[in-house]
């Protein structure tokens, strides 16, 4: 790939040089180093004078603080990164007149949209990186405890998913900035997609399961469990769903990914006899379909974004 | 001048959406020479411009640039030609240096002959005092030779120059087109050269090609030209009578 290396090092210049990206950064790491702080505080007051539990390592990213947990903070906060790093990436060339300029250089064309999205890539993982390492530090001060092999092989795991995660964002964002002429017009479109997939999937989940289940009996757990399901359908067309459910890799004591489970005295019977934590190929057999998935729509989104870029007429870029 | 015949085309025409950009057009470049491409604003010189580097393909016709066809072989036609753009964009971040540097790398040029060239290029083009300033402090005229400096440091056979001189004062459109002619001289370069000011192009430009709605209507040298089209046979013309000859002739 001729040139892929100046235009993947002049994108990652500009990222790590640009305000914008240099406050998202700190906002998040402030947020997350908060949060793990008090999770860290309050771990470390319940444990007092007792054993340690196994696998309480991993408490530090997935309970919840006094807010959220960081797990969920990444959820709902990390698309923004990626929308950040991307809105601009190729509108911003054509309306300075820097694309053609690049174009007429000898490189293909798709190495400008690779270039971008790698740099892109590279520059979300060396900060999700930098935030679980510095959280792990923060954990191994504050609460004391050293993590095991197999908590470590759940950390990497999770970060991978959140890299990936965070990438699909940053395809919507490139996508947009192909697609609209305007620079105004794509961050506004990223971020309405963001909000959709946020606050009105979940919400639209529930009007539609409460219009199908009538409400009238809280105890009837036939008519929960139908309601349940139809939440869970609908809620995984959010990429944001789908990640908080890979996300559960990182916590071994999860048998499903499914946050309410009516049981019967049957499975109460099962749930006590089998209460010890998964080994982690168990914990990856039940993440995996939505690791799949979320791998699956980041590479579709990027291969929209990388059509559309190849095909555009010259005279309109 | 050596004669020998570095762009080629035949019956090459464009079409965007049903409307003729550029219609059946044929001419060549030949080596060393600077070929003033001239014609009103739309007529198709800057989409002709773009099939020749191989960033547009033609609806039908054929291009060579060094016996090769751009649209298969868009790499190696386009580190052969430099391209100084209408509204060329820089990054305004970046100073002089970072710029050349970057253009350089793009190019595949080694870093350690890259300093090199950037400093020679810079020199040429009398910017080596300013290159530490950043771009967006640079004036028109000073990114329009900078853009000469990005084509200086290619080294390539060929440079095409999309109105250099466009929003341009006297004096430095006058010393605009001095480089131009200087670098011609120095380096063999050829160039395809599309501006509205006629005199400029009547000074420096060996042959010129008239461009009217798609269609180039006069190609060849101003004398030549001028002998054709308004029967004088002396010195006693401009390019302006010329062209605004075809001009009337050419409107609808």
């Amino acid at each position: 790939m001729n040139g892929i290396r100046a235009i993947v090092r002049k994108e990652l210049a500009d990222h790590f040089s640009s305000y914008r990206f240099l406050i998202l950064f700190a906002l998040i790491a402030m947020v997350s180093l908060i949060t793990v702080y008090m999770v860290g505080l309050n771990l470390k007051t319940e444990l007092r004078g007792i054993a340690k539990p196994k696998f309480v390592f991993l408490l530090l990213f997935t309970s919840s603080g006094s807010l959220f947990s960081l797990v969920q903070f990444v959820a709902f906060f990390g698309p923004l990164l990626g929308l950040v790093l991307g809105f601009d990436a190729i509108n911003r060339e054509r309306s300075e007149g820097t694309l053609s300029k690049l174009l007429s250089q000898p490189i293909y064309r798709d190495v400008v949209i690779n270039g971008k999205f790698l740099a892109g890539v590279i520059t979300i993982s060396v900060m999700m990186t930098a935030i679980v390492l510095v959280i792990t530090g923060l954990g191994l001060k504050i609460v004391g405890v050293v993590p095991g092999v197999e908590e470590l092989w759940r950390i990497l795991i999770y970060l991978l998913i959140s890299i990936v995660y965070i990438s699909f964002w940053l395809g919507i964002s490139l996508l947009f900035s192909i697609l609209f002429r305007s620079i105004a017009t794509s961050a506004l479109a990223a971020l309405a997609v963001w909000i959709f997939f946020s606050f009105f999937i979940p919400l639209g989940a529930s009007v539609v399961a409460n219009s199908q289940v009538s409400q009238t009996e809280t105890s009837d757990v036939s008519a929960l469990v139908q309601r349940a399901r139809i939440v869970h359908t609908i809620t995984l067309a959010s990429p944001l769903e789908l990640y908080t459910h890979a996300a559960t890799i990182i916590d071994p004591t999860r048998k499903t990914t499914r946050s309410i489970v009516a049981m019967g005295p049957m499975e109460r019977l099962s749930l006590s006899r089998f209460s010890g934590p998964l080994s982690l190929l168990q914990s990856l057999f039940i993440v995996i379909p939505y690791i799949v998935t979320l791998i699956a729509i980041a590479v579709i989104c990027f291969g929209i974004s990388y059509v559309v870029f190849m095909r555009q007429e010259i005279r309109s870029l | 001048m050596s004669g020998k015949i570095l762009i080629e085309t035949e019956n090459l025409t464009k079409i965007y959406n049903g409307r003729t950009a550029v219609d059946r057009l044929s001419f060549h470049l030949l080596e060393g020479e600077v070929f003033g491409f001239l014609g009103p604003n739309g007529a198709g010189k800057t989409t002709t411009l773009l099939m020749l580097l191989g960033l547009t393909e033609p609806t039908e016709g054929w291009v060579k640039v060094l016996g090769l066809d751009p649209s298969r072989n868009p790499i190696a036609v386009k580190s052969q030609i430099g391209h100084l753009q209408e509204n060329m964009g820089f990054y305004g971040d970046l100073n002089a240096w970072q710029m050349l540097d970057f253009i350089a790398e793009l190019n595949g040029i080694p870093d350690d002959s890259a300093r090199e060239r950037c400093e020679k290029a810079l020199r040429a083009v009398g910017l080596l005092d300013e290159a530490e300033k950043s771009i967006r402090t640079f004036s028109r005229g000073m990114r329009q030779r900078l853009g000469i400096a990005e084509l200086l440091i290619k080294e390539c056979r060929i440079a095409f120059m999309d109105e250099p001189t466009l929003g341009l004062d006297p004096d430095a459109t006058n010393r605009m087109m001095d480089l131009v002619e200087q670098l011609c001289q120095e380096t063999n370069m050829t160039v395809l050269l599309s501006s509205h000011l006629l005199h400029l192009v009547q000074r420096i430009c060996h042959r010129v090609g008239i461009m009217i709605r798609g269609k180039m209507v006069a190609c060849g040298p101003v004398e030549q030209l001028a002998r054709e089209k308004l029967g004088i046979d002396n010195d006693a013309y401009t390019l302006e009578q010329v062209y605004m000859k075809y001009f009337e002739e050419g409107r609808p």
